[in-house]
């Protein structure tokens, strides 16, 4: 066996950056799941009660559901009964609320995640949403954004400020009988961001929400909605981090999106959970149901994801392009290292004239890693002129990863112009040798071949987070080779 | 500078090189000529570090120091350069990035600061018209869609930025036009120096019109079979390899 295969197998040396655990007191509940359950975290959140009514509808529905199997990841069955649905630290109390109130241990660990909230040392040009487990324990920008007439709070707040737009849109675009995660989700979700940017008006910051998961044996179920009016446009990106565990804790987050008339909405996602470590235990089961509704003619839906973490990720970005010449794009890269499996990938919708989307997944496949792309393109009988352009490329680094891909194409309309481009390559030996003949280091050859392929989807990502995006790219596929 | 003594590698179960001896001082410029298959890129492969070769027998000296001691990396750093017969591509990394990368590893290693994007574009723009190349080709990804001239013309410039003390060119002069192969030459004498040696590796004589040789080699069945001036690249050119088989037929004959 030649070197370069025994540099290959050697990948991940480093350990997981986030894996630390925040100790706070921690309010849970008992694990398991009722009725009871659920009218207690509507009770502790003080929601309107058309909120419970919807969460106890979800709840009756997903006992009538059973776990879905046609992904390509494999995982013991879950005990939902095993499960804590609501954990926050001891004395939270629901609503904004000034920095001294805070507790320093939380301040601290949002530090060490290179978020800081405090005011001076915050992240310039971004607002952030700290979400601790099920709650949200600080938003900041907040009153900046309000003069501009922009929501950006979280989902507990709008559900006591704003009921009748979370009532109009909660479910318009996730209904919770989509899917058994996505009705969960309805029946128990915890916190999570809302944003509701008005008529005419530009974002001027990013809006980020950052997701930690801290108490144990507990699931995070947050639920996401962003609503851009028309002509409207908001750049939102959320990250996320876990500490190291060896059992498997489960996220089964929903999100929403609803753009109206020319308006625009960027999501960005670097997902970075506990991802297991190098004999495959632990890590988070990521189960997510991400959807856009470009409802508005000319409105435009963009996704963008860096999927690093997990020891699973099942999930689809997707959108559903209603309104005339809506445009939905997905970007996508998903790393896989090794034990890591993910099923990941989009669903297009066209539905109403000349639409547009673009598909653009990059796959990295190291050590056992598995990873799947599963995308859908559908092209409705009113989805005249629609047109899609999809690209999947995969990269493997070593021998006993894989690299799936499953497109499947649908089209009604014989109007749509639809390609589909695929490649599969494998970081070359004859790279990598070719690198170290010029002075270049194996690692440094490896995260340069990796960034060269991802590039693409890399540079759609917002400026502030291109850069830690690149870094926690190299770092997750680390010691894969040399 | 280089000394090879007795030689021997082989890839998995075949057996390649069988007793190269070969010495190159500073300031020469060696030429290695050889049929198809005789063992010349392996050979400059296993100067270069590749590990898909074994080396079962013999040794490599390099300014005193046992080559085979060393990573890839720490040859490529010390000074070693070879120009591949097939440049590699890499999708999506560009050809200015990757240069910057390789040349500021190898002044990291030598103790020298890092160049910055100012300053190395400054050397690279000059070295680009040294060799009459097109400046677009930076902008590109290393090697990716180039053709098959511009790809032996970017290792000449490679060779060019990152200055090493042992340049070994593996046919960088196939697939040339004539004003390719003249670019290409003048790059390789604009590169000549006393402290400085080249191993040119090529099947044909029109390079060594223009790039002087000063020892020419030939290469068969794994071994340096005839070592001679550059009258025996013309020599060469004009009778082919067929006398190494009645050699070889008259060695065979010796020993029985
Ligand atoms: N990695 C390898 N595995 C197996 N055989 C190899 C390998 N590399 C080279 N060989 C064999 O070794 C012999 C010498 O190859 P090499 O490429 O060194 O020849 P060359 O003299 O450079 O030929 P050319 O003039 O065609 O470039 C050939 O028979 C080749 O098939
Ligand atoms: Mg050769």
């Amino acid at each position: 066996m030649s070197t370069a295969t025994q540099d290959i197998q050697a990948f991940t040396q480093q350990e997981y950056k986030y894996g630390f655990e925040t100790p706070v007191e921690t309010e849970t509940f008992p694990p398991g799941l009722n009725e009871d359950i659920i009218r207690e975290i509507s009770a502790r959140k003080r929601e309107p009660k058309f909120l419970l009514e919807w969460r106890l509808k979800a709840y009756r529905h997903w006992l009538t559901m059973k776990e879905p199997t046609w992904a390509n990841v494999k995982y013991p069955p879950i005990d939902y009964q095993k499960i804590v649905y609501f954990a926050a630290p001891k004395g939270w109390k629901k609503g904004p609320k000034s920095i001294e109130e805070i507790d320093p241990e939380l301040l601290r660990t949002y530090e060490k995640l290179g978020i800081p909230l405090h005011e001076r040392e915050r992240l310039a040009g971004v607002a952030v949403d700290a979400v601790f487990d099920s709650v949200s324990v600080a938003t900041t920008l907040q009153e900046k954004l309000s003069e501009l007439g922009i929501i950006f709070c979280s989902f507990s707040e709008a559900a006591e400020k704003y009921p009748e737009l979370v009532e109009r849109y909660l479910g318009s675009v996730v209904p919770y009988t989509d899917n058994f995660f996505a009705a969960l989700n309805s029946a128990v979700f915890s916190d999570g961001s809302f944003c509701y940017v008005p008529k005419g008006v530009r974002c001027p910051v990013e809006l980020s929400t950052y997701f930690r998961i801290n108490a144990r044996n507990t699931g995070q179920f947050e639920r996401t909605l962003i609503i851009a009016d028309e002509g409207a446009y908001v750049s939102y990106l959320e990250g996320c981090t876990a500490p190291i565990r060896d059992s498997n804790q489960l996220h089964a987050a929903v999100v929403e999106l609803v753009a109206h008339d020319y308006a625009t909405i960027k999501y960005s996602t670097v997902q970075n959970w506990y991802p297991g470590d190098k004999q495959g235990r632990g890590g988070i089961y990521n189960f997510v149901t991400k959807r856009g509704k470009c409802l508005g003619k000319y409105s435009k839906i963009s996704w963008t994801q860096l999927e690093t973490g997990s020891a699973i990720t099942w999930k689809y970005p997707s959108c559903l392009l209603i309104g005339e010449g809506s445009v939905g794009e997905f970007y996508s890269v998903a790393v896989t290292n090794n034990y890591q499996q993910a099923d990941t990938g989009t669903k297009m919708i066209h539905i109403g004239p000349n639409t547009r989307s673009t598909i653009v997944s990059k796959g990295i496949s190291a050590g056992h890693g598995q990873n799947t792309y599963r995308g859908m393109v559908k092209i409705l009988p009113g989805a005249e002129n629609a047109r899609n352009y999809s690209q999947c490329d995969s990269m493997l680094i070593g021998n006993e990863c894989g690299a799936h891909t499953f497109p499947y194409l649908e089209v009604k309309n014989p109007t749509a112009r639809v390609e589909h481009e695929a490649s599969v390559s494998r970081i070359g030996e004859d790279q990598i040798f070719y690198c170290r003949q010029r002075g270049i280091s194996t690692e440094d050859a490896v995260s340069m071949i990796v960034s060269g392929f991802t590039r693409q989807v890399l540079q759609e990502l917002p400026m502030e987070f291109a850069v830690e995006a690149q870094r926690l790219l190299s770092v997750s596929l680390e010691g894969s080779v040399g | 500078m280089l000394e090879i003594r007795n030689l021997h590698a082989k890839a998995g179960e075949k057996l390649i090189l069988r007793g190269v001896n070969l010495k190159v001082g500073a300031g020469e410029v060696h030429a290695i000529m050889g049929p198809n298959g005789s063992g010349k890129s392996t050979l400059a492969q296993v100067i270069a570090g590749r590990d898909l070769y074994e080396v079962t027998e013999g040794e490599i000296l390099y300014e005193g120091r046992n080559l085979l001691e060393l990573s890839p990396e720490e040859r490529a750093r010390e000074g070693i350069f070879l120009a591949f017969q097939y440049p590699v591509e890499i999708p999506g990394v560009s050809n200015l990035y990757f240069l910057r990368t390789a040349l500021n590893a190898i002044r990291k290693h030598r103790g020298l600061e890092e160049l910055d994007v100012m300053d190395f574009m400054e050397l690279v723009r000059e070295r680009v018209k040294l060799l009459g190349m097109n400046e677009a080709l930076l902008e590109r990804p290393v090697n990716e869609g180039f053709s098959g001239g511009e790809k032996k013309r970017n290792e000449i410039l490679q060779m060019a930025v990152l200055e090493p003390r042992l340049a070994i060119l593996d046919e960088t002069d196939s697939g040339l036009d004539i004003d390719a192969l003249k670019a290409v030459a003048a790059g390789i004498n604009a590169m000549r120096s006393p402290e400085r040696a080249m191993i040119v590796v090529t099947h044909y004589q029109r390079l060594l019109e223009y790039v002087e040789p000063d020892f020419v080699h030939v290469m068969a069945d794994g071994r340096i079979v005839r070592s001679g001036d550059k009258e025996l690249a013309r020599e060469l050119e004009r009778q082919g390899y067929a006398w190494l088989e009645e050699e070889a037929a008259l060695a065979q004959e010796n020993r029985s």
